[in-house]
Formats: structure tokens, C-alpha cells, sequence
């Protein structure tokens, strides 16, 4: 069972947040590549159209000069110096014919030149046609000179356009992953704007976890989330009713208890102003009865004060309490006043604001705890830093086993030794009274190892200090 | 020896609780007269006033607070207030309005007949009163059982009494909340601070010029209370 949950948790799926960023990423991706693309196909014709007419041009003026310096006697030998003294553009290269003689070009042979050109330009009329020379796309441009029985050839290279449009291509492949990049960016932002809403219900709802049933979500002026926040509130609000209900009738049920609790407490007691009259038999069931409904009592009464946690109806009564006197004053009502005391307070009063009603109540559930269940109480120390003061109990028992820590302030707990550790009302509600309690006060209470290696468990209580110290205030 | 003539009244409109608590005192050898509400109690008391008064808060009709009030304006007799819970403003209520004591259901008959045997013995007790003390105006004399300021004399319940009895023999020392509640109520350290507090302030507002800032009784911050000769 629980690999199985464990396998399907180690497939974590992705995040909203991550899924919109990568929405927005790979839409910037699309929209990148497409405009790269067209753009690239365009600024190629572009380029490759204003080359081929600057070719042409550069061709029909060479052609004319050509035209001018030839002269009827003039041979193929003539030639190249002619040449040399025309407008040449770059990657270009000219081949003449004059009669039946060609003056070639180092790379082209007079087969290079496609036939359907030469006979265009052989029948008097210029040309220029786009072909694989060499292996190369290039531009061949071929102009008739009549007067000489002769033709102007230049080949274009157009490869050089590719040069060019490779820069463009690198521009544009920076441009799309910027835009890429950008989409992320801004859906991560979009995301963060869009799931604010989403956090503050998560919040929200932890601070109801955590027991403030009055947290509520703000309206915010949007239909949309409105709604939310709305359905939320709602779903919270039915959550307390029914809750503060629990809670009220627990109180009410104890409460109702307590008129006939009252009659038997007394009633009892007046019956053990006669145990001596009483026979052996009597008396053993005297006894049954009282203890049990000493017992029964606490338990009416924890209950009593469980509800009133439950209901938020549990309010502290402060008093300055002098935490050392308070300790031994417990120790005292527990008959317990001959256990090691370890004072870390160096001799100074330490005074705290505290209930002492329920810190009463705390010691004294910490300490039947000890004696009870325990094994014995074997110490209490008491220490204070800067912010905090903290009371240790230990006690002689086998501890309370790693797992079973938190659990053991659960209600009705008895960790896995049954039975063992429930607080003085027998209930298991004695250690949740001692949370409740100490949580109260905004402090915090736990069960470790006993520092001195011995076996036990130690608790420990730890209560804030006043921010201004009560006992430096008097000189 | 025996509280021979101590009459206690009860004011409690549950009736098993009401006998219930009736035969307990009786155990105790104390007389009881046993009320169901504000207004029976309140006629009993007028008729024959008793010499400790155990009211329960929750009464239907003139209520509890009300009871205590009205026996405070003609009696200084010692009263016990029940409230069924410990924590709430009945506590303060319940003192405000002149009781000594609290109780909170439900309590054992032991309890109970301690916090009366308390409040009796100061109620009683005159053998041992210290000398009459003077700090300015005021003036305590035990042996008489009258405090007086200016020379007018200081109506105070036997509570209030004793605690400024108490402070006054210290004077100018401090007494821990602590300390008055085991010298004036009996308590251990666990006793209810509120007792004193409360008592402390109504002591004030019969004994200062000015309450909000006591020349006699003065509060210690963090430590408690002394009388400031």
C-alpha cells in the first residue's frame, strides 16, 4: 500500500505555475520561429533581387565601355588589360567573346555559360539567367556587342548573399530565444499575479487549520475571484458552526453534569464522615466510590475545559509568578517535595506572566504523569535563557519511543504501551490539557531523552518571558 | 469549643444539592437554614441574620450577585459565593459585588467546611490582636475591630479587615499575594490571587483619598502588596 502511494508521489506533476511559464515559453518559441522564417524568406528575395540589379547595371555600363575601347583589330590577347580597367563587383567574374575566341575566367570554361543564353546573346539580345555554376547558385548576365562580333559575360556569385543572410539568421535565432526566454519570464510573472488569489486562500486555510476559525478571505473588487473568496467564506463558515456546535454541546453535556456531580461529590463525602460506622464490605465499596467519581469528576472537568479550547472560549488570567517558588510549591502539593530541584537561575527571581490556575493544572498532570506512568519523578530542572524559561520533568520510566512524541499530546492517546501515559484524569486527556495549555500561554511543550542518559523521558515546558522583565523594574 | 449557635444560610434552587450540602454542614455541627432563591434568602436574612452565608451565583430571579449586594449594604458577614466555573468574570463579579470567598463546582464537603472554618476563625478571633496602629490618618485598632481615617471609622467586611490587619503589621515591608492569601484566606500557594487583588482594591476605595493612586496600600510590581507607613 504505502509504496504504491510512494511511487505515485515520486511522479510529481508539474506545477501550474511551471505549466504557465512554459505555455507562454513555448508560445514566444512558435511566434519566434515563424517570423524568423518569413522574415528569412523575404530578405533572401530582397537580396538576392537587389544584387542581380546592381549586377545588371554594373554589366550594361561594363559592356559599354568595353564597347568603347574595343577596336576591329583588336585580338583576345588585347583583352585582359581592357578588362582590368572596368567597375568589377565583387565575386564576379567577366568572360568575353570576341569572335570565335573567348577570353575565359579562371574558374569558368565556355560550357559553364548555359546554351540558352549564349543563343539568346548570339541572336543580339542581352540576357541573364540564374543557374548552379560550378556548383554554386550564381547569376550569369550576358550582353551582345554587335559592332565587334562579340559578347560581355559576367558571372555573379550569389553565395555572397548567403554570408549576409547567415548574420540575419544568427540575429533572429537570438531574437526568438529572447523572446523564448521573455515568454518564460513573463509567464512566470503572469503566474505569480494570477495564483496570488490561490495563495492567499492556501494561507488563509492553514490559518483555519491551525484553529482560527474566525480567518476570513477578503473581497477584492473582481467578479472572478470574488466568487472564490465568497464560496471559500461560505465553506468556512458552515466548517465553525459546525465546530462551535461540537464544541457547545461537549460543554453543555458537562456542564449538565455537574448539578448531579455536585450532589454525589457531597453526598459521598458526608458518607465518609461515617466510614468508621460502616462494615468492612461497606467501606471497600465507600471507597470504589469515591475514587471513581474523584475520577470521574476530572474527567467532566477536562472534558469541560477541552470544549472551551475547542469553542476559542479559553482565555488566560495572568499574574506575575515567580517560577521557582511555583515549582516547588507543585512539587509540595504533589508530595513531592523531597525530588532534586535544578535551579539555572543563578539565584535570581524569575518571574513570568502565566495563569496559575492552568499552570497548576499543567505541573500537576506532569507530574502524575511522571509518578504514574513513569516510574517515578527523579528530577525537575528549571533554566532560563534571554526570551524563555523552561521546566524539565524526569522521570524513571523506559521513555517515550522517537515516533511516539507528538502523538502522546493527542486526546485519548495512550502511545503503544497502552495505558501507560494519560495524564492524571486516566482519560488521555491530561497531556492535551497540558498542549492546550502551554499553547495558551504561546509556549511550547515536548518529551526528549533524559539528558543524563538514564532511561526516562524528559518533559518540558517552555514559557515566554515578559518583554520587560518585571524583577529589573524594581531597584 | 463547638460552634455552638453557628447558623449558616444557604441560598442553592437545586434542591438535591441543597440537602445534599445541608447535611454536610450539619456534619460539621453548624446550624443550617436552607433558602431555594434571592428573595427567600434575602427575608431569612433580614429576619434572623446568620453568621456565614454560602450563595450560589446561578439563581433564577434576583440572582446571586444581587443577593451578596444586598446583604453587603447592612452586613459585613462573611460570604461565600459558588460559581460553576473558575475562569470566568463570576470570580471578580462575585468579589466586586463583597463576597470573601469563591467556591467552584463541584467542590468536596471538605472544601467547603475548611473555607467556613477560615472565615469564622477570623470572624472570632480577638485574644490575639496586635496594638493599635497609626500611619498619618489612619488609624487600625484591632483590639476594637474598627479602622478609622480622621477619626471616623471605616466600615471594612471582616476580609478587608484582616487584610489591612495584615499589611499594617508589616508595614513597609512587602506581602506577597501569596503571603495574604495564607495569612487572611487560609490558601496555599495555589490559593486564587484575584482574592486579594479584588480585595485589595475595594479596601482602597473605602481607605484613600485617592484609589487611583494609594498613599497607604501601595502595589509592588512583581512581588505583591505593602502598607506604606
Amino acid at each position: 500500500m504505502t509504496t504504491v502511494t510512494e511511487e505515485r508521489r515520486s511522479i510529481r506533476p508539474v506545477g501550474l505555475r511551471t505549466r504557465i511559464s512554459m505555455a507562454f515559453a513555448i508560445s514566444g518559441l512558435i511566434l519566434s520561429v515563424v517570423l524568423a522564417g518569413v522574415t528569412m524568406v523575404l530578405s533572401r528575395e530582397q537580396f538576392i533581387e537587389a544584387r542581380e540589379e546592381s549586377a545588371a547595371a554594373i554589366a550594361v555600363n561594363n559592356a559599354v565601355r568595353l564597347n568603347n575601347q574595343l577596336t576591329p583589330d583588336a585580338t583576345v590577347e588585347d583583352l585582359p588589360s581592357m578588362l582590368d580597367s572596368l567597375t568589377s563587383l565583387e565575386g564576379s567574374q567577366p568572360l568575353v567573346r570576341l569572335r570565335a575566341d573567348w577570353l575565359l575566367a579562371p574558374e569558368f570554361g565556355r560550357g559553364d555559360i548555359p546554351g540558352v543564353l549564349t543563343a539568346l546573346v548570339d541572336d543580339g539580345q542581352p540576357g541573364q539567367i540564374r543557374a548552379i555554376v560550378a556548383g554554386r547558385p550564381q547569376l550569369v548576365i550576358g550582353i551582345p556587342l554587335p559592332s565587334f562580333d562579340a559578347a560581355y559575360y559576367v558571372v555573379v556569385d550569389l553565395d555572397g548573399v548567403a554570408d549576409t543572410l547567415g548574420s540575419i539568421r544568427i540575429i533572429l535565432l537570438s531574437a526568438g530565444a529572447a523572446t523564448t526566454l521573455l515568454g518564460a519570464v513573463i509567464g512566470w510573472w503572469a503566474s505569480r499575479r494570477t495564483l496570488r488569489p490561490l495563495r492567499r486562500v492556501s494561507e488563509a486555510a492553514r490559518a483555519i487549520a491551525g484553529g482560527r476559525l474566525d480567518t476570513r478571505l477578503e473581497r477584492q473588487a473582481d467578479p472572478d475571484l470574488d466568487n472564490l473568496a465568497d464560496s471559500f467564506n461560505g465553506m468556512v463558515e458552515a466548517l465553525e458552526t459546525r465546530i462551535r456546535r461540537d464544541a457547545r454541546f461537549a460543554s453543555e453535556v458537562s456542564h449538565e453534569l455537574r448539578s448531579p456531580l455536585m450532589t454525589l461529590t457531597t453526598t459521598v463525602g458526608v458518607l465518609e464522615a461515617r466510614r468508621d460506622q460502616f462494615s468492612e464490605r461497606s467501606r471497600t465499596a465507600l471507597d470504589l466510590l469515591s475514587q471513581d467519581l474523584a475520577r470521574f469528576s476530572r474527567m467532566v472537568e477536562d472534558l469541560l475545559e477541552i470544549s472551551r479550547f475547542d469553542a476559542g472560549a479559553a482565555s488566560l488570567e495572568l499574574t506575575e509568578i515567580n517560577v521557582s517558588n511555583f515549582v516547588h510549591a507543585s512539587l509540595r502539593a504533589a508530595h513531592l517535595d523531597h525530588v532534586d530541584v535544578t535551579d539555572g537561575f543563578g539565584g535570581r527571581p524569575v518571574m513570568i506572566d502565566a495563569d496559575k490556575r492552568r499552570l497548576a493544572r499543567v505541573m500537576a498532570n506532569l507530574l502524575g504523569n511522571a509518578t504514574h506512568h513513569g516510574g517515578g519523578l527523579t528530577g525537575v530542572f528549571m533554566e532560563r535563557d534571554s526570551e524563555v524559561v523552561r521546566i524539565g520533568i524526569d522521570d524513571d520510566g523506559p521513555g517515550v519511543p522517537a515516533s511516539e512524541r507528538e502523538q502522546i499530546f493527542d486526546r485519548f492517546s495512550r502511545g503503544s504501551s497502552a495505558g501507560r501515559r494519560g495524564g492524571t484524569s486516566g482519560a488521555g486527556l491530561g497531556l492535551s490539557l497540558v498542549w492546550e495549555d502551554i499553547r495558551l500561554h504561546a509556549g511550547r511543550v515536548w518529551v526528549e531523552d533524559r539528558y543524563d542518559g538514564g532511561s526516562g523521558a524528559r518533559f518540558v515546558i517552555e514559557l515566554p518571558l515578559p518583554l520587560d522583565d518585571p524583577t529589573a523594574a524594581i531597584t | 469549643m463547638m460552634h455552638v449557635g453557628t447558623r449558616i444560610l444557604t441560598v442553592e434552587d437545586d434542591e438535591r444539592i441543597r440537602t445534599a450540602v445541608r447535611l454536610a454542614l450539619e456534619d460539621e455541627g453548624w446550624e443550617v437554614e436552607e433558602t431555594a432563591n434571592g428573595e427567600e434568602a434575602l427575608a431569612a436574612f433580614t429576619r434572623e441574620p446568620s453568621d456565614v452565608v454560602l450563595i450560589d451565583i446561578m439563581l433564577p430571579g434576583v440572582d446571586g450577585f444581587e443577593v451578596c449586594r444586598s446583604i453587603r449594604r447592612t452586613s459585613a458577614v462573611p460570604i461565600v459565593m459558588v460559581t460553576a466555573r473558575s475562569d470566568t468574570h463570576d470570580v471578580v463579579a462575585g468579589l466586586e459585588a463583597g463576597a470573601d470567598d469563591y467556591l467552584t463546582k463541584p467542590f468536596a464537603p471538605k472544601e467547603l467546611s475548611a473555607r467556613i472554618r477560615a472565615l469564622l476563625r477570623r470572624y472570632r478571633s480577638s485574644e490575639t490582636m496586635p496594638a493599635t496602629m497609626h500611619f498619618d490618618q489612619l488609624e487600625i485598632a484591632p483590639e476594637e475591630g474598627v479602622v478609622r481615617l480622621a477619626g471616623i471609622e471605616v466600615h471594612l467586611t471582616r476580609t478587608e479587615f484582616q487584610l489591612l490587619v495584615e499589611l499594617g503589621q508589616h508595614a513597609g515591608k512587602i506581602l506577597s499575594r501569596e503571603d495574604l492569601l495564607e495569612r487572611v484566606w487560609g490558601y496555599d500557594y495555589f490559593g486564587d490571587g484575584r482574592l486579594v487583588d479584588v480585595h485589595v482594591r475595594r479596601l482602597r476605595t473605602k481607605i484613600e483619598p485617592d484609589a487611583a493612586s494609594p498613599r497607604f496600600v501601595v502595589t509592588v510590581r512583581g512581588m505583591g502588596y505593602k502598607l506604606q507607613p
